[in-house]
């Protein structure tokens, strides 16, 4: 039997499938004002402000958290840059080796980050280069740049060309073109896909222990704590601080393109 | 009062750039494409060849010294049984992880395709989006607190009385463990939860191109609900399911995070890469290691295009 209304049971899985998705996350939250701090009892055995003021007042994590601002903002502007160049080209015309150059830019990001990461580390230790906050930003602009790629190609493919025409035959050039035309067009594709790259790279873990030598980002101070747990709740506020920093940007993208036919980020 | 001419005299140096590119759109081509290109040329192909020149490179066993001369030992060194383990078992964990995938992703993808509606569709569009972006490790992290020996799984089971099957699942030999943060199986979940969204988008997409007359032609020619499912709906959505088992199993296999945090211990590709080259220095046989994943996935890239998964991308 067909139906257009959907079965009960599979409308349950459905919702539940998308609780065991979000569940998680509100954990999180909740651990950061637990009084316990030896285990990750549940439920919490009560209720504290404290850590909050405590994980304020910790030397060790505002380096790791000005770096990782630092790394994802040039980042973000390499690849906007990159990204807006190669998805220009790539909208324009039909030529030899389109094909694989759309394979080359989604590379990074297909192959897993360890590969990525190893790569990279292979060739600075071949080359000699000594590891630095650029050698991060190396890694991090290689892999953002099909982010901000998707997101203006998206948007290239919705303008129609006619536009560009009008904007020639009224005695523009191809600068004035860009200014007044293509750019406030793009805008906020543009800004959408620099907001998922910036939250990309402000979370990244897998390559940047590759490529970080001695230095930490916040993902890299997280998961030595993980590993090695000092305070537990001071790592639960970190958490937070991290989520928040990742969410807020791609609230942000979803409301630039939800008009869109093609959605931000369904590359990643 | 003479006319405008019809062509405007030039304005400088961008007027004559325009006219340039406009006589020669290859030289416009030419002029985007070389930053992106020579960025990822040089970078990106630049390290995936250094790496696989490292991986024909070999160790000196006395000494620790990398050899820059070409030699096979160190894939070789692959095929002993302690590194044949490791590669086994993180082939196991990625088929065993995408299934697991593809099962929570179904109706999940299915209802949002083909039953929700407006307000509905945008919250099963952001409520997939939203974890699939959000931070890696805090999801993580979420899991080690949910899995703890002390954590909410045990409580709730202790509230609902299922302690023993708790300890029974745990005690399965081979994926069970002291608790579900140190077992298989606590491994196996986090690794679902984590990868989840990849497997539902495209397989969402597929199922957004079924068309609903051939639901109610099969409902007409008396299939009934899972007849149509077998012999219809899955055969199409078949794509989409490839297309995400790539991201789920290539993903699986090369991550060496959550088998860290959440686990018995026991290595995986991901996390052999990353412990021969920095505690071991052995950079040559973690960059062999490495090679690894790339050539199962070429071969799992060349099958699933061979079936049509890349339009459903």
């Amino acid at each position: 039997m067909h139906s257009d209304r959907a079965s009960l049971s599979l409308r349950a899985s459905a919702i539940a499938g998308l609780l065991f998705l979000h569940l998680p996350i509100l954990l999180i939250f909740l651990y950061a004002f637990t009084t316990e701090e030896k285990s990750y009892e549940f439920p919490p055995p009560g209720l504290t402000l404290q850590w909050f003021g405590v994980a304020w007042s910790r030397e060790d994590i505002w380096p790791p958290l000005w770096l990782s601002l630092w790394v994802a903002s040039i980042s973000t502007i390499l690849a906007m840059i990159l990204g807006t160049l190669v998805s220009a080209a790539m909208a324009q015309t039909k030529f030899f080796g389109r094909e694989q150059i759309s394979l080359l830019i989604l590379l990074p990001i297909a192959l897993p980050g360890v590969i990525t990461g190893m790569a990279l580390r292979s060739a600075f230790s071949i080359m000699d280069i000594p590891f630095s906050t650029w050698t991060i930003i190396l890694g991090h602009a290689t892999f953002c740049i099909v982010i901000v790629y998707n997101n203006a190609v998206a948007r290239f493919r919705r303008l129609s060309g006619g536009v560009m025409e009008a904007s020639a035959d009224l005695g523009a050039n191809g600068f004035q073109t860009f200014r007044y035309v293509l750019l406030p067009n793009l805008g906020t594709a543009l800004l959408a896909g620099g907001m998922l790259a910036f939250a990309l790279s402000f979370d990244e873990v897998i390559v940047t222990t590759f490529t970080a030598g001695q230095q930490s980002t916040l993902p890299i101070w997280m998961l030595q704590e993980l590993v090695r747990p000092r305070q537990r709740p001071v790592t639960n506020v970190v958490a937070i601080v991290v989520f928040i920093a990742t969410f807020v940007p791609i609230l942000i993208a979803y409301y630039l393109t939800r008009n869109g036919s093609d959605i931000a980020g369904s590359g990643k | 009062m003479s006319p405008a001419p019809a062509i405007l005299p030039e304005r400088g140096l961008a007027d004559r750039l325009t006219a340039l590119f406009w006589r020669h759109p290859r030289l416009l081509l030419a002029v985007l494409l070389t930053p992106p290109l020579l960025w990822l040329g040089v970078v990106y192909l630049g390290s995936l060849a250094a790496l696989l020149l490292q991986s024909f490179y070999s160790i000196d066993e006395f000494s620790g010294v990398v050899k820059e001369e070409f030699t096979l030992k160190t894939y070789g060194e692959l095929f002993r049984a302690q590194n044949m383990d490791i590669i086994i078992r993180t082939l196991l964990m990625s088929a065993v992880v995408t299934v697991g995938c593809a099962i929570l992703a179904f109706p999940i993808a299915y209802y949002a395709a083909r039953f929700a509606r407006g307000k509905w569709k945008a919250i099963f569009y952001l409520g997939v989006m939203l974890p699939l972006w959000s931070s890696y490790l805090v999801k993580v992290y979420a899991w080690k607190l949910i899995l703890a020996k002390e954590g909410i799984v045990t409580w709730a089971a202790d509230g609902m009385g299922l302690v023993p099957v708790l300890d029974a699942v745990l005690s399965i030999p081979g994926i069970g463990g002291n608790s579900l943060s140190t077992s298989y199986i606590g491994t196996f979940l986090v690794f679902v939860y984590i990868w989840l969204p990849y497997m539902i988008l495209p397989m969402q997409a597929a199922l957004e191109r079924v068309p609903t007359s051939m639901l109610e032609a099969s409902a007409d020619l008396g299939a009934s609900r899972s007849q149509t499912f077998r012999t219809v709906i899955f055969p199409l959505a078949m794509p989409g399911i490839i297309a995400g088992s790539i991201f789920t199993f290539s993903l699986t296999m090369g991550d060496y995070i959550i088998p860290q945090i959440v686990g018995n211990s026991s290595r995986f590709i991901g996390l052999a890469v990353y412990q021969l080259q920095g505690t071991a220095g052995n950079t040559p046989l973690a960059a062999a290691f490495a090679v690894v994943p790339i050539v199962v996935m070429l071969v799992y890239l060349w099958v699933a295009k061979r079936k049509g998964a890349f339009d459903a991308l």
